[in-house]
């Protein structure tokens, strides 16, 4: 690091936890959001660790962790606290509690719980497109200035230390302007073929190295056929590799037919089209070589 | 401030890139992030300024021409960083001072930054010599000097340049690329959600609310259901110069078949221009077509309306009255009227043209066309812009003068 980081070094910066590999523009955009006190946005397709990064930017700077898990239900004023009304009503009914503290009622959510903290907190906000087109828009005051009031208490919450706030998104909905201006963003690219072998190695620590490499080189070739539908991701990889080890297929095999294509392809035109291309007498690539060249 | 431009080149380019953002950069570069990399830069300026993957492509465009030309790396000493990391103010220049610093060319600057670097021994801040901060000296940062080298702050190294120059990110456009999942992104804004009418539902966390207020009086709360009332009309060109285009086109019918927030959805087909009929299949059987007087008759003004066509064809097909290439439909009309008619008929219509737009001004008949109707791109970003012009907000535009032969209508 340079001198200029650690003279201006007011903030807790993230250097990466052995458990993540975080390339270089991840982290500076981590570093970003952190001397920022913005959020992170964290964009890619499935499968490219997305919701991960938290837990170790978490255990990266020694914070403890919230995670809010956006559903297509989920309500930004649930984020912030819920007034148990059917609760308050049943303990009325039945006498149980002190119905009069409406204190009681309230339970602060995800991003209140973080606001409310004693010490500085990262919360992850998982998969926000999930929600309504207008969610973000609808947490956006909160999150800029980290203080909300409780409407039925008048008690304000409000953040001691601004806390490091992560959201992803799998890009099924468009996120508003506003929202985005206020976010640091991250795209994580898809793997290249060596941190794909890592990936690889976590999920299958044995596969012989021949069959791996007919493996991606024909995963890789698939991804670049234009005409997919679907271009299959990581978790399809393994999936594939997976019905491979139990076939005990052969690396031999592999080099001219693609076996168990369903765990690849989930689309009936995607795989006719593969069926067809096959059928016109066309090649798929055996060796890194060739795909390299028939990419340029 | 040395870099204003680089943001104005940035929103030339077409980015929204805010003054907000831009103001995040420099914070950024304040606390050093970048560590006088420009690989750090590179990522940090991407980080604040770019909020899509599909941008990514135009500011690696951007960032490779604004810096290009200046390459190499220089190894520096840590020191010199230090005292480059914190940069004194720079002093004011006159214009005279300014005209007298030399223009130098890059070969000749770097072997006198080399000599500079030999000679010297301790911190500079202000002056025209020596490498520092807020001088007039071709070397260092925060400075001010027309050809030098910037040292430290934010910088330039190839590997970053590198990164730019090879638009890793250029798959990612979205004015280029189009997939089914793509194109249902683009539809998901084709929404205009009310609650105004249709069947009533009984709104549970209403009612449950109100009751818990009254203190356990069950209050019921109803209120309509809540529905999107976007009724698409599908016009589709097939055949001959669409040919190339089958690919695209199914990709947008699929995805608009398969959009199930629709109120209503109806595709029709038809050959060059739209005349007497038009067609419940792309195979153009005349046992499977439709009036197009039918058609207006049917689909109300609140229908919106989109047309997919190169809108190329012989002009005589949209001008003349016996326009229509198939010899045995029947035309009387021109195919400009009926396409006229379609425009006035509809509040709201689009055109999705699968041409590159550089192209639509080379043909006579697209450019006619585009006069009556918003035309965009069949892309990513087409299909949005369309969208926003079927529901969004009404721009407050001048309709186009009619073009001769539609004078009857």
């Amino acid at each position: 690091m340079s001198a200029a980081a650690t003279e201006a070094g007011r903030f807790e910066r993230f250097e990466g936890t052995s458990g993540y590999s975080a390339s270089e523009a991840l982290v500076d955009a981590v570093n970003c959001a952190l001397a920022l006190e913005r959020p992170l946005l964290v964009k890619g397709e499935p499968g490219t660790g997305k919701t991960l990064l938290a837990r170790h930017v978490a255990e990266g700077l020694g914070l403890p962790l919230d995670s809010w898990h956006i559903k297509s239900t989920s309500k930004a004023e649930e984020g912030l606290y819920v007034y148990d009304t059917v609760q308050r009503l049943n303990d009325a009914r039945f006498g149980d509690g002190d119905v009069k503290d409406i204190r009681g009622y309230i339970r602060l959510g995800p991003l209140g719980r973080v606001f409310a903290a004693e010490s500085r907190q990262v919360l992850l906000i998982d998969e926000i497109d999930k929600a309504d087109l207008e969610f973000p828009n609808d947490i956006l005051l909160e999150l800029d200035e980290m203080r909300f009031t409780i409407m039925e208490t008048g008690d304000e919450i409000v953040a001691r230390e601004r806390p490091m706030v992560i959201i992803t998104s799998n890009n099924e909905k468009e996120l508003p302007d506003a929202f985005l201006r206020r976010c640091v963003f991250h795209f994580i690219d898809f793997p290249d073929v060596e941190q794909m072998r890592r990936i690889v190695d976590v999920h299958h620590p044995n596969v012989e190295k021949r069959l791996l490499d007919q493996v991606l080189v024909k995963f890789y070739w698939l991804r670049e056929q234009k005409e997919l539908r679907k271009r299959p991701s990581t978790s399809e990889l393994i999936d594939w590799i997976t019905a491979l080890l139990r076939a005990g297929a052969d690396p031999g095999l592999l080099e001219s037919e693609l076996p168990f294509m369903g765990a690849l392809l989930k689309n009936e035109q995607d795989t006719r089209a593969i069926q067809a291309f096959q059928a016109r007498g066309g090649k798929t690539p055996r060796s890194f070589e060739e795909l390299g060249g028939a990419r340029r | 401030m040395v870099f204003l431009e680089f943001f104005y080149t940035l929103r030339e380019a077409g980015l929204k890139v805010t003054l907000q953002e831009w103001r995040m950069l420099l914070t950024c570069l304040e606390h050093g992030l970048h560590d006088s990399r420009i690989e750090g830069f590179y990522h940090v300026a991407r980080s604040c300024l770019v909020k899509s993957e599909s941008d990514f492509d135009t500011f690696d465009r951007v960032f490779a021409s604004y810096f290009e030309g200046i390459e190499g790396v220089v190894e520096l000493p840590p020191e010199l960083l230090e005292w480059l990391a914190d940069p004194k103010p720079f002093e004011e220049l006159t214009d005279e001072m300014r005209a007298a610093l030399e223009h130098l060319d890059i070969d000749e600057l770097m072997r006198r930054f080399r000599e500079t670097m030999a000679e010297q021994t301790e911190r500079h801040d202000g002056g025209g010599r020596w490498v520092g901060t807020g001088g007039r000296s071709p070397f260092g940062h925060g400075g001010e000097h027309p050809t030098g080298i910037r040292v430290g702050g934010p910088g330039r190294n190839r590997s970053a340049m590198k990164v730019a120059e090879d638009r890793h990110f250029q798959e990612y456009r979205t004015d280029v690329t189009l997939d089914t999942r793509n194109i249902k992104l683009a539809l998901r804004r084709l929404r205009q959600l009310t609650r105004s009418d249709g069947p009533v539902e009984l709104d549970i966390d209403g009612t449950i609310d109100r009751t818990c207020r009254d203190a356990g009086e069950i209050e019921l709360v109803f209120r309509p259901k809540r529905r999107n009332d976007v009724r698409l009309l599908l016009l589709l060109d097939v055949g001959g110069t669409m040919d190339p285009y089958y690919e695209p086109v199914s990709r947008l019918l699929s995805a608009l078949y398969e959009e199930r927030g629709l109120r209503d959805f109806k595709a029709f087909y038809f050959h060059n221009c739209v005349y007497e009929r038009v067609f419940e299949t792309g195979r153009l059987m005349r046992s499977e077509s439709v009036s197009t007087a039918d058609l207006l008759r049917t689909y109300g003004e609140r229908w919106k309306l989109m047309i997919v066509g190169d809108a190329a064809m012989h002009p005589s097909e949209l001008t003349s009255a016996r326009g229509n290439i198939n010899p045995r439909m029947e035309t009387d009309t021109t195919g400009l009227a009926w396409l006229n008619r379609l425009e006035r008929h509809f509040d709201r219509a689009v055109w999705l043209n699968p041409d590159r737009p550089v192209e639509w001004a080379m043909s006579s008949t697209c450019r006619t066309i585009s006069t009556l109707f918003p035309m965009f791109h069949l892309s990513v970003d087409g299909i949005e812009a369309a969208v926003k012009a079927l529901v969004g907000a009404r721009a407050a535009t001048v309709r186009p003068v009619l073009a001769p032969g539609a004078a009857s209508l």
